[in-house]
């Protein structure tokens, strides 16, 4: 029994301390990369541009952290793209369509999203549908239901300048608060994640889900509050994106939730489940961003740029299957 | 399980019956009797590049009219993105079974749909392109703007507006669709032979999606402080400009746009945007519907039906003109 406990002990700190180099390497990247375009470009390393690659984050980097969790079960999230766009559409239609206060629409559409994931999370729980499956219909139905809902038109936000000041306000001047949404909701996920009895589920959940089952653990009704949480996650990204745009546009999305889940993997959580951090995904957002933000300042073509970043992606996954390898 | 999920299967099934029977009083299903509805009206089939962007319901809007008034029956549908060529190309081939009177038809890929245009034509539907041409003998006319010509006036008014020379760029929706082609060639090519003190220093695309069209145009503000303008070819990439003019607050630059809409719109009245490219979707949709109309009255219709295209900014943006072909 004791051995047992020390061996665990020994495995911990191995884990940690693989997460530690997982991180250092990311936090690298993104060092090289900044430091990259800055001496390419002149440009590139100015204030207004580095706040405009944070605000580029913002949205992404909200939906990535919600995706981490269910990356962390060893589930995946399809749904996240268009699911935002439901809640933007959704806040639209509180907000604009029936006038109601800013702050019940807000709450709609992040309610909108936690929703869709209950839904999500009920057929993966209880119905035993596949995440990949689940989601994919979920995706498909809020696309959907975000074009029925708004006559597949654009819902705008012009007679009400508050809801726009949500994302692009200054609370300190010069810096969006969008930016300060993400870098906030990234501390409630860290917080979620580590210190409370939902993120140890969500490890246990992806390490082992029968183990976790047999050991007592109410599994099905902890998945489903996981996904729920990145539903809420998915509903913040909404609101961020729909007052960026002063509109909610029911055909955008789609797409969103690959580039979420390729933050989530470039910060070094693994898909197979039960390892991950935030903080990773906050630094894997940013290589996404500044990737993006410095071949542009290059003046490099789209068609290499999606090139390049797909090349990251691989690289990153290869050096998490190297480690892995080595710790075993 | 089984219970559930057969309970969940019934539900779905009795929600299709019902949804099913909300539309078939607009839309009826299937027929056999040689293009002729129940109601005995002409059934003119129209396959278009999309239905989600306002572009199209404006086209769709026009059809509707036509319809109205040449007393014809009328089915409107597209994919859901502008790259689904293959989707497209199922919509052609069901609509063709449906044995349709006429076809009026956007091709998102002029050579992959010719083989169903070329049965159509064996089976004497007559065919009419919109939108974009089709190559060959088989489209019997098409209704169309001419983009290039489009595009050369953005430039002319951009020269116009800058002093004819400083540095410009463009934000483009994509590098393979005809009308992006065709609007980034005959912008570029104009500025080329006309105006040599003009540069376009950049092209980036945002594939019309609001939020990457104002990341990259930002990208493109940062690495080249001396811009004096920007186009963007569609309403997603003029809209992503006009934000990241506002959010980079260089409201110096000249912004000209493509299309219309409610953004765009409030942007020329603001002026935010100098002024934009209209086409007129309306009367691309009605002139589709009369072509079809005329060729099974068997009156002669004229081979190419140009469409037409206005410049509108803050001075004739009121007027009756304009107007009629702005949708918001």
């Amino acid at each position: 029994m004791e051995s047992q406990v020390v061996l665990n002990e020994k495995k911990k700190v191995q884990l940690k301390s693989s997460q530690a180099i997982q991180q250092f390497l990311a936090f690298a990247s993104l060092i090289v990369l900044v430091l990259f375009f800055s001496l390419a470009s002149p440009n590139f390393f100015k204030f207004d541009n580095i706040v405009g690659i944070l605000l580029s984050t913002s949205v992404i980097g909200i939906l990535a952290l919600g995706a981490t969790f269910i990356i962390i079960t060893s589930g995946i999230d399809l749904s996240v793209g268009t699911v935002m766009t439901l809640c933007s559409v959704m806040a639209g239609i509180f907000i604009s369509s029936m006038g109601l206060p800013i702050i019940v629409g807000v709450l709609g559409g992040i309610l909108t999203g936690a929703t869709a994931g209950m839904l999500a999370g009920l057929a993966i729980a209880k119905m035993r549908i596949p995440p990949f499956i689940a989601t994919l219909a979920m995706m498909m139905i809020a696309k959907g239901l975000a074009l029925v809902i708004s006559g597949a038109a654009p819902i705008y936000f012009t007679s009400y300048p508050a809801f726009t000041k949500i994302a692009m306000g200054q609370m300190i001047p010069g810096i969006p608060n969008a930016i300060f949404i993400f870098f906030l909701m990234a501390i409630i996920g860290g917080i979620l994640l580590n210190k409370t009895i939902i993120g140890r589920y969500t490890f246990a959940i992806g390490s082992n889900e029968e183990a976790t089952r047999l050991s007592g653990v109410n599994v099905n009704k902890w998945k489903m509050i996981i996904y729920i949480i990145a539903g809420i996650f998915t509903g913040v990204a909404g609101i961020v994106m729909a007052s960026r745009l002063n509109s909610a546009q029911p055909a955008l999305g789609q797409g969103y939730e690959l580039e979420a889940i390729a933050a989530v993997v470039i910060g070094g959580t693994s898909l197979s489940g039960g390892k991950g951090t935030i903080l990773g995904t906050v630094i894997g957002a940013l290589i996404m961003s500044v990737l993006t933000n410095g071949l542009r300042i290059l003046s490099v073509p789209q068609e290499w740029q999606t090139v390049v970043v797909g090349a990251v992606i691989l690289f990153a996954v290869y050096a998490d299957v190297l480690r892995n390898k080595k710790s075993k | 399980m089984k219970k559930i999920s057969g309970i969940f299967l019934g539900a779905m099934l009795l929600f299709s019956i019902i949804l099913s029977a909300c539309s078939s009083d607009e839309t009826s299903s299937g027929n056999s009797d040689g293009g002729k509805k129940q109601d005995g009206k002409p059934y003119i089939a129209i396959i278009s590049k999309g239905f989600q962007h306002q572009f199209w319901q404006a086209v769709k809007q026009g059809a509707d009219k036509a319809a109205k008034e040449f007393d014809v029956t009328i089915t409107f549908e597209g994919p859901e993105s502008e790259s689904q060529v293959d989707k497209q190309i199922e919509m052609l081939r069901a609509v063709l079974d449906k044995k349709p009177a006429a076809l009026g038809f956007a091709a998102l890929d002029s050579q992959a749909s010719v083989p169903l245009l070329q049965e159509a034509k064996d089976k004497k539907i007559p065919v009419i392109a919109f939108d974009s041409g089709v190559e060959g003998d088989i489209p019997l006319a098409t209704a169309a703007t001419d983009s290039r010509a489009a595009a050369a006036l953005a430039a002319d008014k951009m020269a116009e507006l800058i002093g004819q020379k400083g540095e410009i760029a463009v934000v483009a929706h994509d590098q393979v669709s005809k009308t992006g082609i065709e609007r980034r060639d005959g912008f570029v090519d104009r500025i080329k032979e006309k105006y040599p003190d003009i540069k376009i220093v950049d092209i980036q695309y945002g594939g019309g999606d609001h939020l990457k069209s104002t990341d990259a145009a930002k990208a493109i503000m940062q690495a080249h402080p001396n811009l004096k303008g920007i186009f963007g070819t569609n309403e997603g990439s003029a809209i992503g400009v006009v934000n990241a003019v506002s959010e980079l607050n260089k409201k110096d630059i000249v912004v000209i746009g493509f299309d219309s809409g409610k953004q765009q719109i409030d942007a020329i009245k603001s002026g935010l945007m100098a002024g934009a490219i209209t086409q007129n979707p309306i009367g691309i949709g009605y002139e589709t519907v009369k072509a079809a109309v005329d060729a099974l009255n068997g009156k002669k219709v004229e081979k190419n039906i140009d469409t037409g295209f206005f410049y509108y900014d803050k001075s004739n943006i009121d007027d009756e003109e304009i107007k009629a072909v702005l949708y918001e």
